[in-house]
């Protein structure tokens, strides 16, 4: 973990009361940034990462050594133009990649916090991530941008700060998280529960690690991000390096292989711990409680400009609950556009070279400018 | 602009809100905006179209008019415009009542199928008219319940809608219609464009 200490981050010393009641402070929030931020100082973006994403949204991460999760749609003359914009983004609290979660060491005990480590949510990262805004003093973004949770932590900044951003793009989200997303995101923390390593969350102290339940809880979910169609088409019955069914329980099958290999990378840049408190926040994100029943007063306040964009194979996020944020606005007044793009990607469109979805972000960045 | 477009922008007060149902590229929202400071919003079902309104930088959201009008609360318009697509959907009569839902003014524009063209084209070919405004084969129009001015005409009469202005479009040519001129009207206009409300 010695590299992450060199990772660019604040050190923010103002308290912040989480929703689950409890209080940190001194904690660090890291970043990173690509392009140049203007002497005006309107051209900032604020990129939200989705669960198992980080501050890497480009170039080659100087941790894993892979490109950015973000890299067809971030950097110089591509969609969102780091010649141009200068975009930000942060390790979300409750993450592994410097910023504080369960990773982190406790002040009063003096040791890794584990699963003692509060509860958050995504509120309480939408807060933390505030402090970047008076770091760099910005006084208002040109945008706001993220997939998946990252979608829900634009949506939760607007109803937080409703005048701190010109435009908004939440993508493949949603305002409420679905029984069938809480179920999943279920089934993944009890793997890596039910993984003897685990350890009630203390294995880092134990020099061990739940390596298998986290790989199963990463396949579970892999699935989840594509769709049936996507991967019939990538893999239907094709057999792993082999002519005939061996018979027993190897991966016979390529998309067996693929996803025990999607496990196995996982596990080493990913903690167990953080998948636990990440996942219980998206399950816990209810804009449409924190407002009585009544989205659209999240809204009421704001004069951000709105687009958002959903996926037609997308059944995770799908484009009935992103529809559900387009009514929620024009009920409430605000300015918002909608498109529906076609991809048989299922969820992870959003991360993919999709041009139809990068031209609508560049067209609506560009536009609005 | 199409001359079509010009009557329809005259119709439409300065700083007021206007939703555009079938905006298309949005040439009419993007002249609005930028000539009347009008606060625009498109309803387009075209992908391509979608992301040419994204490009002028309008708000605009892919969807169908009888799907998707819902989506709007009462009276959050002061005018709804529908240029030639009302022939289009399944229930237009419903679509009418949801357009004077939204905003307090409609303008509806019809391409007219008692134009003398499309009559005569019927008359003696004995086959679908296919004139510049009606350009698709029968079995490839979108066009689902064609009518005439007239009929349209008579529709507001019906249900109690509010003729507040008709005009006739032949060519370049506008005139008014009224209820002593409408059947030459109807035989001498290519479009009707109606500002309606209840």
């Amino acid at each position: 973990m010695n590299a992450k200490e060199n990772l660019k981050k604040i050190i923010v010393k103002k308290p912040l009361k989480l929703d689950c009641g409890k209080t940190i402070c001194d904690y660090p929030v890291a970043y990173e940034t690509y392009g140049k931020l203007n002497e005006k100082k309107d051209n900032a973006i604020l990129a939200f990462h989705a669960l198992t994403g980080d501050q890497f949204v480009t170039g080659i991460n100087p941790i894993t050594n892979k490109a950015g999760w973000w890299s067809y749609l971030v950097g110089p003359s591509k969609a969102i133009d780091t010649n141009k914009f200068f975009v930000i983004c942060a390790n979300v609290i409750g993450g592994c990649m410097g910023s504080c979660g369960p990773l982190s060491i406790d002040p009063e005990t003096k040791k890794i916090y584990g699963t003692n480590f509060p509860i958050i949510t995504i509120n309480d990262m939408v807060n933390a991530q505030y402090n970047l805004l008076e770091f760099f003093k910005i006084e208002k973004l040109y945008s706001i941008l993220g997939g998946s949770m990252g979608g829900m932590q634009v949506l939760q900044f607007v109803a937080n700060f409703p005048n701190k951003t010109k435009t908004a793009i939440p993508i493949a989200c949603t305002a409420s998280h679905s029984a069938q997303n809480i179920a999943f995101n279920e089934l993944g923390r009890q793997s890596i529960m039910a993984d003897t390593n685990w350890k009630e969350g203390d294995y880092s102290k134990l020099n061990l690690s739940p390596d298998k339940g986290l790989a199963v809880a990463r396949m579970a979910a892999h699935i989840t991000y594509l769709s049936k169609k996507g991967l019939q088409e990538k893999f239907g019955r094709k057999l792993q390096e082999k002519d005939n069914l061996n018979f027993s329980f190897d991966a016979d099958f390529q998309i067996e292989s693929y996803l025990r290999y999607q496990g196995s990378i996982f596990v080493d840049r990913f903690d167990a711990n953080s998948y636990l408190y990440i996942t219980r926040a998206m399950d816990y994100f209810d804009l449409v409680k924190q407002f009585n029943g009544n989205l659209s007063k999240a809204f009421e306040k704001t004069k951000t400009k709105f687009f958002i964009i959903s996926f037609t194979s997308d059944w995770l996020y799908p484009t009935s609950e992103n529809k559900e944020i387009v009514i929620a606005l024009n009920s409430s007044g605000a300015n918002v556009g909608f498109i529906e793009i076609n991809s048989d990607k299922g969820h992870d469109s959003f991360l993919l070279d999709i041009p139809e979805f990068l031209k609508t972000i560049k067209n609506f960045l560009e536009a609005n400018y | 602009m199409k001359k079509e477009f010009q009557i329809i922008s005259e119709l439409i007060e300065n700083n007021t809100k206007v939703l555009d149902v079938g905006c298309g590229d949005g040439t009419l929202m993007k002249f609005l905006k930028d000539e009347k400071n009008v606060d625009t919003r498109g309803l387009e079902i075209s992908k391509e179209n979608v992301q040419n309104c994204i490009s002028k930088g309008l708000s605009i959201i892919e969807g169908n008019a009888e799907k998707d009008l819902h989506q709007f609360p009462n009276l959050s318009f002061d005018y709804v415009v529908l240029s030639q697509t009302l022939q289009a959907f399944y229930n237009p009569e419903k679509v009418i009542d949801d357009l004077l839902r939204v905003a307090k003014k409609a303008i509806v524009t019809i391409p007219n199928f008692g134009y003398w063209k499309v009559r005569i084209h019927l008359l003696l070919k004995g086959t679908m008219p296919v004139t510049d405004a009606l350009p698709n084969e029968w079995y490839d129009t979108p066009n689902l319940h064609m009518c005439s001015i007239k009929d349209f005409y008579n529709f507001c009469f019906k249900k109690k809608i509010d003729l507040t202005k008709s005009i006739a479009l032949n060519g370049d040519k506008t005139s008014k219609i009224n209820k002593k001129n409408i059947n030459i009207k109807n035989l001498s206009s290519e479009l009707g464009i109606f500002l309606i409300q209840k």
